[in-house]
């Protein structure tokens, strides 16, 4: 495949603030915090210098992967409103600078990682920026609307590797919060993509609203909430969290689960009357916070 | 604004100062870090 960059090549070199915009800092901050959990909630202790080190490695390997994905996406992202300001489609970086910078990262974080922690946290932090850039960015984006159905198991990795980083392996809880966030990623970014569809389609970005319409975009919005809303629950009655957690998880779902039969319901086409859309979108950020939250905290006080 | 505008020399000089300086503090920082670790994984604490 061809790539086209459609921004002139930067004159100037990068500012600094350019290299983390390149890191997508706002999307970080829901990496960071989901595999802060999965460190926090695992049965054995880490020294808190080998803690934040796992931390600081899984936000490295998370902006190592957005750093890639906006190198090799700067022609998408030139022509969607929402990602034009961007340091490569604006012309205040070139390409090659990104490239390095996202290459380079990737294997600092993973090999200090591998130093710090274990081996096992740092193959899994690798195997999740490879599938990211590779699988996602690379090869699934642009060719079919599944392409955030199967990406998603990208963001899906951070507890998994907090889990990993304090213990050496991986059992069912740390499997069944990856589970939760897969299963949390198409709702969530099918809320946003049907009111930023126009962006999408203009890019030709085949994502779901654009190939298949808004209508089938809401029945898979809602079907997808089902299974999430188990996987949520799940750790509760197979004994692997309390009841702080399990009421906590069932109260958020029901809610998450209510949003998508509105937006279900909803029949408008353009982005005006889609404020269903944009309350589940925002909703589900605050979800999987508050989800997250109410584990540590249960794990904290059976602890 | 052409490459050898005085402004546009400024701006780049700026700039790669800017980036110095962070590389600098994030080096120094990555040193602490690195003589933690050594610390915490020699000790076994």
């Amino acid at each position: 495949m061809t790539v086209t960059v459609t921004a002139a090549p930067a004159s100037l070199p990068a500012h600094w603030t350019d290299f983390l915009a390149l890191t997508k800092p706002r999307v970080m901050s829901l990496v960071v915090f989901t595999g802060l959990c999965g460190l926090l909630v695992a049965p054995t202790h880490i020294h808190p210098i080998l803690g934040f080190t796992a931390i600081l490695c899984i936000a490295l390997g998370a902006g190592a992967a957005a750093a890639l994905n906006m190198w090799y996406e700067a022609d998408l992202d030139a022509k969607m409103k929402r990602t034009a300001s961007r340091p490569l489609p604006a012309g205040r970086m070139d390409r090659q600078t990104a490239l390095h910078f996202g290459v380079g990262l990737s294997f600092f974080s993973v090999l200090l990682m591998g130093l710090a922690t274990n081996w096992f946290a740092a193959a899994i932090l690798a195997v999740s920026i490879l599938f990211y850039v590779v699988v996602y960015t690379i090869w699934l984006k642009r060719r079919t609307p599944q392409n955030i159905v199967i990406g998603g198991a990208a963001g899906a990795f951070p507890p998994l590797i907090g889990w990993a980083a304090a213990t050496g392996d991986a059992t069912l809880l740390p499997i069944l919060l990856f589970v939760l966030i897969f299963l949390w990623t198409p709702p969530h970014f099918w809320a946003l993509s049907l009111f930023v569809r126009s962006d999408y389609a203009a890019a030709g970005v085949p994502m779901l609203p654009v190939v298949s319409g808004p209508k089938v975009t809401r029945q898979q919005i809602a079907l997808y909430t089902v299974p999430m809303a188990v996987a949520a629950v799940a750790p509760w009655p197979l004994g692997l969290t309390g009841a702080i957690y399990g009421i906590a998880a069932a109260a958020l779902s029901l809610v998450f689960l209510v949003l998508s039969l509105q937006v279900l319901a909803n029949r408008a086409t353009e982005p005006e009357g889609m404020k269903p859309e944009k309350r589940l979108f925002a909703y589900s950020i605050l979800y999987l916070f508050a989800v997250f939250g109410a584990l540590v905290l249960d794990q904290w006080i059976l602890k | 604004m052409t490459q050898d505008d005085p402004q546009h020399l400024a701006e780049v000089r700026r700039r790669q100062r800017g980036r110095a300086i962070i590389m600098a503090l994030l080096l120094g920082a990555f040193v602490a870090l690195i003589y933690g670790i050594t610390i915490v994984r020699m000790t076994g604490k």
